[in-house]
């Protein structure tokens, strides 16, 4: 799987989401990314990944499209 | 000079209140707008009040608690037909919501909130109810506790001692207002004279920090779930000076978070303050002191000030040595009426009279601390929400679906002969407000049984 197959995949599992609805996808845009499925998330992503988010990225992802870009700083292309 | 404190915060006068993105609202302004919002309900109303942690929401709460107007008080992120569930058992003479919240005509509107006016008679009620709140966050229950306006005195009043509440503390809200722990906050932080910092902002909102550095925040409140969260954000690292003390309550924090964050935070000169409570005993009963907090890591306790504790053998017997497991019982003026299931109930009398068997199984030390070991009923804390097995498994009942609940604390499993597992966790997560990862289905050939036919709860572990 590709790294972008990997973000999607991990994003759809934790919140029932379809591929068509992740590039609108917002922190509290819908009622699963509420901050328990924020922490689902990010410790799905560090786990494929192998990484660990710093706390101002963890605050700071706020949208799928978002998350992307901090990825970069982990040396993860998407 | 009344008894209770919404009578008397007039005496704050021009001190602030509430404190919102750009506004800021004083105790006098808070009170005369309390009044202007209950103008022309009768006393002894019954309302449904939908909280959010902002100014209409608290305002309103207190003009009622003047006018002995009775609200229930539910979050605003019920599931809607359990909503209407709600209002069809309970017909509330009046509703106080946010706009959009239902369609209905508005009689009355302040800040972003509507008044709706049901056309309702008014029920017969206990003349000591004060107001009614759910014990299990989202989820619809229709079990409501009763609690009067002795309690909330007593228990604001306890716990503005204990937590040495001062009028130069601001308090931020990070817990829903129509949960007992959430509301504690907001009525002792108001009895005291202090500042209320109002958002809906999480703690993984860049806002919520920005907002709480800015506002200078000195104190909130987390359940278990939180300060896992907390911990993950590496908060014992951030430079947040204005912090004084931080609690904990809805559910066991377990050992390790709560040394690590006692000790922390009291090496800085802070404090957590763990506690212990339920909706049925108004908000608290017990608390571990700040200095004892690194030494009793992993207790509930001593009783708060005007409480007691006592530990119940099998056999009924009061339990007098220490690290003997009994279940716990609380006796104080916090203890509420009981419940309420329905219209007809709110005209109950005390079905408690100051002691409250708590369903939770504990020992005391030699120090007179207490530490719960178990619980006795069938219900877990999920997300620091109470949950109710039985309930879920009726409301699964009800939808089709044949279950047995059993798990953790924030881990439901539901076993079941359904094949629609996926379903399962769609439609309880959507029912209760709850996030799905707190759910997992599990197919079963069969549930267990007895002979008498009680579920085998112990074979499903």
């Amino acid at each position: 799987m590709t790294n972008l197959e990997i973000y999607n995949q991990k994003f759809m599992e934790t919140f029932g989401v379809t591929e068509d609805e992740l590039s609108a996808l917002k922190y509290q845009s819908v009622k699963s990314w509420d901050s328990v499925g924020h922490m689902q998330l990010i410790a799905e992503l560090e786990d494929s990944f192998d990484i660990m988010f710093d706390t101002d990225d963890i605050i700071d992802f706020s949208s799928y499209e978002k998350g992307k870009e901090l990825l970069k700083k982990y040396e993860v292309e998407v | 000079m009344s008894k209770f404190f919404w009578d008397n915060i007039t005496k704050y006068n021009d001190d602030i209140a509430l404190i919102i993105e750009n506004e800021s609202m004083s105790y006098n302004k808070l009170c005369n707008d309390a009044t202007s919002i209950v103008h022309d309900i009768p006393t002894r109303s019954f309302v449904f009040l939908v909280c959010r942690n902002c100014m209409a929401s608290i305002v309103a709460y207190i003009g009622f608690l003047q006018k002995k107007i009775v609200p229930v008080l539910l979050n605003e992120a019920i599931d809607k037909s359990l909503f209407n569930d709600l209002l069809e058992l309970y017909k509330p003479q009046y509703i106080w919501c946010p706009e959009g919240f239902i369609d209905k005509k508005s009689v009355y509107s302040y800040k972003g909130y509507n008044l709706i006016c049901t056309g309702s008679d008014a029920p017969i009620m206990n003349e000591d109810l004060a107001i009614m709140l759910t014990t299990s966050g989202s989820t619809g229950s229709p079990k409501f506790v009763r609690q009067t306006y002795r309690n909330i005195e007593s228990n604001t009043d306890s716990i503005v001692k204990y937590l040495d509440i001062k009028p130069s503390d601001r308090a931020i809200t990070t817990l829903p207002m129509s949960y007992t722990y959430g509301l504690s906050i907001i009525q002792s932080h108001l009895m005291a004279g202090a500042k209320l910092i109002l958002t809906e902002q999480t703690f993984f909102d860049r806002g919520f920090w920005n907002f709480f550095k800015d506002m200078e925040a000195t104190t909130f409140g987390a359940v278990p779930y939180t300060y896992q969260m907390l911990d993950k954000l590496h908060f014992l690292r951030m430079d947040l000076p204005s912090i004084r003390y931080i609690t904990q309550a809805g559910g066991r924090l377990g050992e390790e978070l709560h040394y690590k964050f006692g000790k922390d935070l009291r090496d800085k000169g802070k404090a957590l303050i763990v506690m212990y409570g339920a909706t049925e005993a108004t908000a608290r009963m017990s608390y571990v002191p700040a200095d004892k907090s690194v030494e009793k890591a992993g207790s509930i306790g001593i009783a708060i000030p005007g409480g007691r504790f006592e530990l119940i053998d099998v056999d009924g017997s009061i339990i007098t040595e220490s690290d003997k497991i009994g279940e716990l019982v609380y006796y104080g003026d916090n203890v509420t009426l009981g419940y309420a299931e329905c219209r007809e109930d709110l005209a109950k009398g005390d079905d408690n009279k100051g002691r409250l068997e708590t369903g939770d199984m504990a020992i005391r030390d030699k120090d007179g601390y207490y530490f719960v070991v178990g619980r006795k009923k069938r219900f877990l804390k999920i997300f620091g929400n109470r949950v109710n097995l039985v309930e879920i498994e009726d409301l699964l009942s009800k939808a089709g679906y044949e279950t047995a609940c059993v798990g953790e604390d924030d881990s439901m499993r539901i076993y079941t002969t359904s094949d629609k597992a996926e379903d399962i966790v769609n439609f309880i997560s959507q029912k209760t407000g709850l996030n799905r990862k707190a759910f997992t289905a599990i197919y079963i050939d069969k549930i267990p049984h007895n002979e008498s036919g009680k579920v085998l709860y112990s074979e499903l572990k």
